[in-house]
């Protein structure tokens, strides 16, 4: 395992995604710290161009953009990585599950499986969005980690299915191991590094469905997100009144964000996968 | 060494796979009664299902239909804790010894996993002691191995490593299936030296499945010859060697290759 990490951090793909996303994740974690300011203040006229006062301008009610921002990364980072856990932790058990028992209970979660692939999911997001009253941005979170989960599951259903006919778990089995020592020791640690990269995907697709339901005014409320910015942005005609610093920063911003997980995934998969390695 | 004392004995077992038209029988109506002390071997070609009735002997495989009795009386396997009673006298070695082993754990975790299942409460010295013994038998030195992680070992390595485990463990009976056929020709006997050894010291019953009839004669004394699900002809390795009655048996004997006879490929 350590071996793996070893590689991985001489990965210049990789790296360049961890910097960078590491790098952000700083800067929202102190920016707060060193200006209090609540970013919801009206503290200047709408639509003030950046300045050395205002690094990013004003929006439409005269709030200082740049500590919205700031605020709107970390909600965003939040709600991807509590996305990404969702997805990736429902995805991993029904995969194991129906990779692990096999008959009857395999059919029927892959069934299960593949409605959930069949719909599309951002359909269901925006039906269970708008049917929920009071949505916070972890209720908002845990309805896009619910929706995205069935590529997970179908990938390690597969390998867990593979696996499971492996000697060394039946050497395992003879050795009386139970099922669930089976799993943790014998299959998991062979899934771990598909799994890690299917949850930087998810959390990559998590913040992007989240972007994109706020811009349609149906994510969380208060609360800031990089998404809900651009709908702030959108209903108050922002691009009409040529002010640009209201939408592209954090359009920008989440693009920095998924690039950076997406480098990280494609690191990773060099790593672990020889094929594209050599 | 072979006794008259019944240790496990099969009646009419049946494993069939999928359903509908998709069936296929593995292993069709087949009887066996295995002796203490006994070697046996099953042999076939591969398909033939020997290795789905060893999964079943082993207790991996559920029968579709049929009966196993271990020791007279009939095996219960439902509870993992019967499992886990079933498997301290039931013990296998599998064809790949690359597959046999958890690629993330040290080689010392496989044998210090067989004292556990024995149940043994051990001092670390006993512990190192017994498995110290164990790498002894097979010609291995702890010292140079514990350390290292399987795919550090070569494939003879590997397979001697897991006959360490069996003479640890000391089953009743083990189900060896193709232990040679992944390792080189100088492994291969003294692999088959130590089971030997294996069964004389322990009186344990071995069965052996392969697909070789003459590594099957030299090592067996009672020979299983099964084609498509079916034992066609059982009986003492002799026997069934000398005086073939069963066609297949015939060709599978006449399939072997000589090394002082030109070699017949028509």
């Amino acid at each position: 395992m350590n071996h793996s990490v070893r590689i991985l951090l001489k990965s210049p793909k990789f790296m360049l995604g961890a910097v960078l996303l590491l790098l952000m994740i700083g800067v929202v974690m102190i920016y707060p710290l060193i200006n209090r300011n609540d970013p919801l203040e009206m503290i200047a006229l709408a639509y003030q161009p950046p300045d050395s006062k205002l690094l990013l301008g004003s929006d439409n009610f005269g709030r200082d953009l740049f500590l919205e921002l700031i605020y709107g990364i970390r909600t965003s980072l939040q709600v991807g990585l509590i996305a990404g856990v969702f997805a990736t932790a429902i995805g991993l058990v029904i995969g194991l599950a129906s990779g692990y028992i096999g008959g009857m209970i395999d059919n029927l979660l892959t069934a299960v499986t593949n409605i959930f692939i069949v719909i599309p999911s951002f359909v269901i997001l925006i039906l269970i969005s708008v049917s929920i009253d009071s949505r916070s941005s972890f209720v908002t979170a845990a309805i896009i980690g619910i929706t995205s989960w069935p590529w997970t599951a179908r990938a390690v259903r597969a390998q867990t299915s593979s696996l499971r006919n492996r000697d060394h778990v039946n050497i395992a089995k003879i050795s009386g191991y139970s099922t669930p020592r089976i799993i943790m020791y014998e299959i998991l640690p062979y899934i771990a590094s598909y799994v890690v990269m299917a949850f930087v995907l998810q959390m990559a697709s998590g913040i992007l469905a989240e972007a994109s339901i706020s811009m349609l005014g149906l994510g969380p409320y208060n609360t800031i997100s990089l998404g809900i910015i651009m709908n702030w942005a959108l209903v108050f005609e922002a691009p009409v009144a040529g002010a640009w610093w209201a939408f592209i920063p954090a359009a920008l911003s989440i693009a920095v964000i998924t690039f950076s997980l997406y480098m990280m995934n494609t690191g990773m998969d060099e790593i672990f996968n020889p094929k594209i390695r050599s | 060494m072979k006794t008259n004392e019944v240790l496990i004995s099969g009646k009419h077992l049946t494993k069939v796979f999928g359903y509908g038209k998709h069936k296929t029988t593995a292993v069709d109506d087949v009887s066996f009664e295995f002796h203490k002390g006994e070697i046996i071997s099953i042999v076939g070609e591969s398909g033939s299902g020997k290795t789905t009735l060893a999964k079943m002997i082993m207790g991996l495989l559920k029968e579709s239909s049929g009966s196993i009795s271990y020791m007279g009386k009939p095996r219960q396997l439902k509870r993992h804790a019967d499992r886990k009673k079933y498997w301290k006298h039931i013990q296998a070695i599998f064809q790949d010894p690359f597959s046999s082993f958890n690629q993330f754990y040290k080689v010392e975790k496989l044998l210090l996993d067989c004292i556990r299942l024995q149940g043994l409460k051990l001092s670390k010295e006993e512990q190192l002691q017994k498995m110290k013994e164990a790498c002894s038998f097979v010609n291995l030195k702890y010292e140079e191995l514990h350390n290292k992680y399987p795919f550090e070992l070569s494939g003879g390595q590997m397979q001697r490593l897991m006959i360490a485990r069996i003479f640890m463990l000391h089953p009743q009976l083990l189900i060896a299936d193709e232990p040679t056929s992944m390792v080189d020709a100088c492994s291969r006997s003294t692999i088959l030296d130590m089971l030997l050894k294996l069964r004389d010291e322990n009186g344990m019953t071995i069965i052996f499945i392969t697909h070789d009839v003459g590594l099957a004669y030299y090592v067996s004394d009672t020979l299983y010859i099964m084609e498509r699900g079916k034992v066609v002809e059982s009986g003492p390795a002799e026997d069934v060697i000398i005086h073939p009655q069963h066609p297949y048996t015939r060709q599978l004997i006449s399939d072997v290759p000589k090394v002082h006879e030109a070699w017949d490929l028509s």
